[in-house]
């Protein structure tokens, strides 16, 4: 009950902290020196456990990697129903729904993808981004330890995200849902199999990265924006700002 | 005379061998250049040192690296003396070239398309392409910006890689350097030289 009670203040804390931070820009920093000590702790996590276990999960068989690639992605699409939907894009809930249901069926409980086969492409949405839908700004930037780089607005959406997604439902809350339900492990297993897997596809273009950058917090921090503003316009249109460059 | 018609025709090779000419139509010169530079990558005849001296050479050519030098730094281009804009340049070129270099082996066994292409303006088209790096490996959606002011010279000045455009990443990174050393931009250069002579 205590900490059911701290918890929720501190959730409210961040969510003021934040809101009264919305309007900065994203390449303002929320609290810089904190985050570049984040940054390095994560930077420590990433090179004793989470690269390490990469590394270790490129070895398996092409059909596990892909297997596991295509669960993780499948449980994911059940937060792109509710977020598609309230950004009021009906033919993406069309997909993400379609998808779903035949990859949990079909595809053997999302281990298959044989949506995509057949032209189905759901964008992945959450609550961060259908707050930048709506005109929220991403307020500034911070990082937090182990999830990694975040702003205002998206650290807000990641906390609804855990209150709006189905499967977060079933698990961490334990609540029952079509006649399933789970516990915490599932949730979290399922969400550190999904990093593994991230991390195992950018083995080499995260090397290249660190190798290649005079200040990777901050090449890191600039494909972070980049991401997160294609991914609000469902878009890969970059700004053009190279127009007043006078050559 | 003989002599000096044989010197002059040896020049004339020598000239035509050195610079490459690729196509002046956007779509078609980034599609030869980078199959151009993926033959080379591939060829085992080649030494190392040979391959990343063919690829500064064709970047050289063809990388508009001093318009991106100056795109990276931002308004402080504006406000910098010449001299150390002059300074700034010249490390950022071999900044460039090095950090270029240092990824050749990424590359060497990939397969590349060029899928569409739209004219943004006068000066600037979007050339759309797709890399696939290895056998079953996910394709790469890349994006080149192609500087088209001079209609006879296009050349190459942003890289967009699955939407994440690697000149605007550099700029950031740079801004956030000259940011935290109050906007001094010999701390910049002294940065850029020293990732050089690594």
């Amino acid at each position: 009950m205590i900490i059911k009670r701290i918890k929720n203040l501190f959730i409210s804390a961040l969510i003021i902290t934040l809101v009264s931070t919305a309007g900065l820009k994203a390449s303002e920093e929320c609290f810089e020196g904190i985050s570049r000590s984040v940054f390095k702790f994560n930077m420590v996590f990433d090179d004793i456990i989470l690269e390490p276990i990469a590394k270790g999960y490129n070895k398996l068989p092409e059909p596990i990697k892909a297997g596991a690639g295509n669960f993780t992605s499948n449980v994911a699409t059940l937060l792109s129903i509710p977020n598609s939907l309230l950004q009021g894009n009906i033919k993406q809930v069309g997909h993400a729904t379609g998808s779903f249901l035949i990859n949990s069926t079909v595809g053997i409980l999302g281990i298959l993808n044989p949506a995509e086969k057949i032209g189905l492409k759901p964008h992945r949405e959450d609550v961060g981004q259908t707050l930048g839908k709506y005109g929220f700004g991403p307020g500034c930037y911070f990082v937090l330890p182990v999830l990694g780089p975040t702003t205002a607005r998206d650290s807000i959406g990641l906390i609804a995200d855990s209150l709006l997604d189905p499967f977060a439902h079933v698990t961490i809350q334990e609540k029952e849902l079509f006649g399933m339900s789970g516990n915490s492990v599932d949730y979290f297993s399922v969400k550190g199999t999904a990093a593994v897997d991230f991390r195992s596809d950018n083995i080499t273009n995260f090397e290249s990265l660190e190798k290649n950058s005079i200040d990777l917090y901050s090449s890191l921090k600039s494909i972070y924006l980049q991401d997160r503003e294609n991914k609000i316009k469902n878009s890969t249109d970059t700004q053009d700002d190279w127009g007043n460059l006078d050559n | 005379m003989k002599k000096l018609s044989i010197l002059f025709f040896l020049f004339v090779v020598n000239f035509n061998t050195n610079a490459i000419p690729y196509s002046t139509e956007p779509q078609e010169f980034v599609n030869e250049l980078v199959n151009d530079a993926i033959n080379k990558l591939s060829d085992k005849s080649l030494t190392i040192e040979e391959k990343s001296k063919y690829i500064e050479k064709i970047a050289l050519e063809n990388v508009d690296i001093k318009a991106l030098s100056l795109y990276t730094l931002g308004e402080l281009r504006k406000s910098s003396k010449k001299n150390d804009l002059k300074n700034y340049q010249i490390a950022f070129e071999k900044y460039f070239l090095k950090s270029l270099t240092s990824r050749l082996s990424d590359y060497s066994s990939s397969k590349f398309e060029v899928t569409d292409f739209e004219k943004k303006s006068a000066n600037y088209t979007i050339v759309n392409s797709k890399v696939t790096p290895g056998e079953g490996d996910p394709q790469i959606l890349i994006d080149w910006r192609v500087y088209t002011k001079q209609k006879d010279k296009p050349l190459i000045r942003d890289l967009i890689v699955e939407g994440l455009s690697l000149a605007r990443t550099q700029k950031e990174e740079f801004a956030s350097i000259l940011s935290s050393n109050n906007g001094d931009i010999n701390i910049l250069i002294k940065k850029l030289e020293e990732f050089s002579k690594k």
